[in-house]
């Protein structure tokens, strides 16, 4: 259970004169969850479907569960999982008439009846395809790439155009999936989902791995500043702040201090504030850089480089 | 890396599973191909449409040379229908929903299963198959309702008839699935198919006597299928007398016979090097 999953080195892909990847390497363990991010065009769906085999790449080497993807048979296939960014269903089919096919193509499927539920399409289980809404029909797609009780599971922005719910149904699913020591390889746009499911990510920008981490680490954001802010109002209003503190005005008129020991920094506010006269300090909040905050700090950096 | 235990000794090819998934497959295409109007509407209204349309308006007889009887138009014209009718359950009907699957990504998707390619080619020949079938019932059967047309009573003539069905199914279906290469987009399919299938059923004579047609135009007919299939379903149905003025002498069975077969080969050469399971993407 050691080996890579997905062991990639130096991928490159040229669409005529334009290079979509330039030399990605990346190894993802088996059991990992591990998620794509990258801005519109950066070249995620490119990498992921020279990975499934179904785009060739033009420089590098790839290897997907022990095999190079170019010359995947159908027995390593059937290990695999696939829920492509944008595909057509068969519109004349319900979801269940479609699973239960797919099921047939798999030497060990699921039980589809019991994946349908899975991904929360009980209501609409006999329903045309053609007359099921984008998120219904993304849950088909869903439920396509999993019948098969794969060991590695693609999804190409699985839960874009799902309702809050949806995401969180689709969430639940591929935690059933990692908890039995299953690959995940997802791309997305959604930080709170990457931040949700996986164990790294990796941003990938024009055709470049930038960064690789886990979540919380990524980009440096463990040892960014954390922001304390509050509302200097009642007794608190126009005191000076006590010694070695300095806050700006922020959002809504709270006063907001950077620190990198926000710890102590309350600590010292909070005397500060007993000494005039009030125990609470209002609309008291500490924040850390978000995911997002970071990811969209990359893409800047990227585009205007020091 | 852990391999679980139940697809290490799975056999992707193995002739049992290649017969469930063929058969499978023909099962979910049928189950498709019903529930869409637009393709029962093409391939059998049109044809039928045809068959009504034309025997209505045409009543009159075919004179022969004195003393042999005439022969009534429907029964010259029903065996083109037939024949024309397996091209469109065929050729057309396979060029425009496979192309349509190409290019909406069904194929994309199928082509990322364990699914053998062999059993999506049988699933649509045996679509075509079964389409074809009841498109002959369906023309034969209103040919003799409504129009008086006379079944043949020779036992070889009905071999004949299953060969060119057999034969003009399996080839017609090949090409369609190799025409698919010609069709760029998604919705250009019935304009790319439609025009020359026209053409082609009016030059090999479908619509009106095979002598009527150009001599320049008959070589174009006979390079394609449909000719031949015509003339073999005029031998089914037609006494030797017309094939005199129409066909240069004779029906020239084993001409229908050895031209059918050579097609057979090509269109499955032509369909193994022309069609993709990749559309829309470079690589
Ligand atoms: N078949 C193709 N032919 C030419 N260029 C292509 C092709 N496919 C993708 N590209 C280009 O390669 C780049 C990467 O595309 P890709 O689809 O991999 O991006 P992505 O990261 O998946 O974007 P998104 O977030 O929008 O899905 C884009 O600039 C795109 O225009
Ligand atoms: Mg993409």
């Amino acid at each position: 259970m050691t080996a890579a999953a997905i062991h990639a080195a130096g991928v490159r892909k040229r669409y005529g004169d334009f290079e979509a990847l330039k030399g990605v390497d990346l190894d993802i363990p088996a059991g990992e969850v591990f998620s794509l991010l990258g801005p519109n065009g950066a070249g995620k769906t490119t990498f992921v479907e020279i990975l499934e085999g179904f785009r060739d790449r033009t420089g590098g080497e790839a290897t997907v569960l022990g095999r190079d993807p170019r010359d995947g048979d159908a027995a390593w296939r059937a290990r695999l999982g696939i829920v492509p960014q944008s595909s057509g269903l068969f519109e004349a089919l319900t979801p269940v008439e479609v699973v239960r096919h797919f099921a047939t193509f798999y030497p060990d499927p699921l039980d589809p009846e019991r994946v349908v539920g899975m991904v929360g399409l009980d209501e609409k289980r006999n329903a045309r395809c053609k007359s099921l809404s984008g998120g219904q029909k993304r849950r088909v797609d869903l439920a396509l790439g999993i019948i098969g009780n794969p060991d590695l599971i693609f999804l190409d922005e699985p839960t874009t155009g799902l309702d809050p719910q949806g995401r969180r149904q689709i969430w639940e699913v591929v935690r059933n999936f990692t908890s039995l020591g299953k690959t995940v390889l997802l791309t997305t746009h959604y930080l709170d989902e990457a931040e949700q499911l996986a164990a790294r990510v990796g941003v990938i920008i024009k055709g470049e791995l930038v960064e690789v981490g886990s979540p919380r680490e990524i980009g440096g954001r463990q040892r960014a500043t954390a922001r304390v802010s509050f509302a200097a109002r009642g007794g608190l209003a126009g005191k000076p702040l006590p010694e070695g503190l300095s806050a700006h005005a922020g959002n809504a008129g709270l006063a907001e201090i950077e620190t990198f020991e926000p710890t102590r920094v309350v600590a010292a506010l909070t005397a500060w504030a007993a000494s005039h006269g009030e125990d609470e300090l209002p609309e008291l909040s500490i924040t850390r850089p978000s995911l997002e905050d970071i990811y969209l700090r990359m893409i800047a950096d990227s585009e205007h480089p020091a | 890396m852990t391999v679980a235990t139940s697809t290490a000794s799975f056999r992707p090819n193995a002739p049992g599973r290649l017969a469930r998934l063929s058969f499978g497959r023909t099962i979910i295409e049928l189950r498709q191909f019903f529930r869409s109007p637009e393709q029962v509407f093409f391939t059998f209204l049109l044809p039928v449409l045809f068959v009504v349309i034309f025997s209505t308006i045409f009543t009159g007889d075919i004179e022969g040379p004195p003393g042999v009887e005439k022969v009534a138009f429907a029964q010259y014209f029903v065996p083109g229908m037939i024949a024309t009718g397996i091209v469109s359950a065929t050729f057309a009907s396979l060029a425009m929903t496979v192309s349509l699957e190409q290019h909406e990504g069904l194929l994309h998707r199928l082509s990322g299963t364990p699914l053998p390619r062999s059993a999506y080619f049988a699933g649509k020949i045996g679509l075509a198959l079964v389409t074809s079938f009841l498109e002959v019932i369906l023309i034969l059967g209103i040919g003799v309702a409504a129009y008086g047309v006379k079944l043949p009573t020779e036992p070889v003539k009905w071999l004949v008839f299953a060969a060119v069905f057999f034969l003009g199914v399996a080839s017609c279906s090949l090409l369609g699935i190799a025409y698919t290469r010609l069709i760029r987009t998604g919705s250009s399919a019935p304009a790319v198919v439609q025009p020359p299938y026209l053409i082609l059923q009016f030059i090999s004579g479908v619509f009106l006597q095979y002598s009527q047609v150009p001599g320049f135009l008959k070589v174009v007919a006979s390079i394609f299928p449909l000719k031949w299939m015509v003339q073999g379903y005029r031998y089914v149905f037609l006494p030797e007398w017309i094939a005199q003025d129409d066909y240069g002498g004779g029906w020239k069975v084993e001409q229908v016979f050895a031209v059918l077969a050579l097609w057979l080969v090509v269109s499955f050469v032509l369909a193994r090097f022309f069609f993709r399971w990749n559309r829309g993407q470079t690589g």
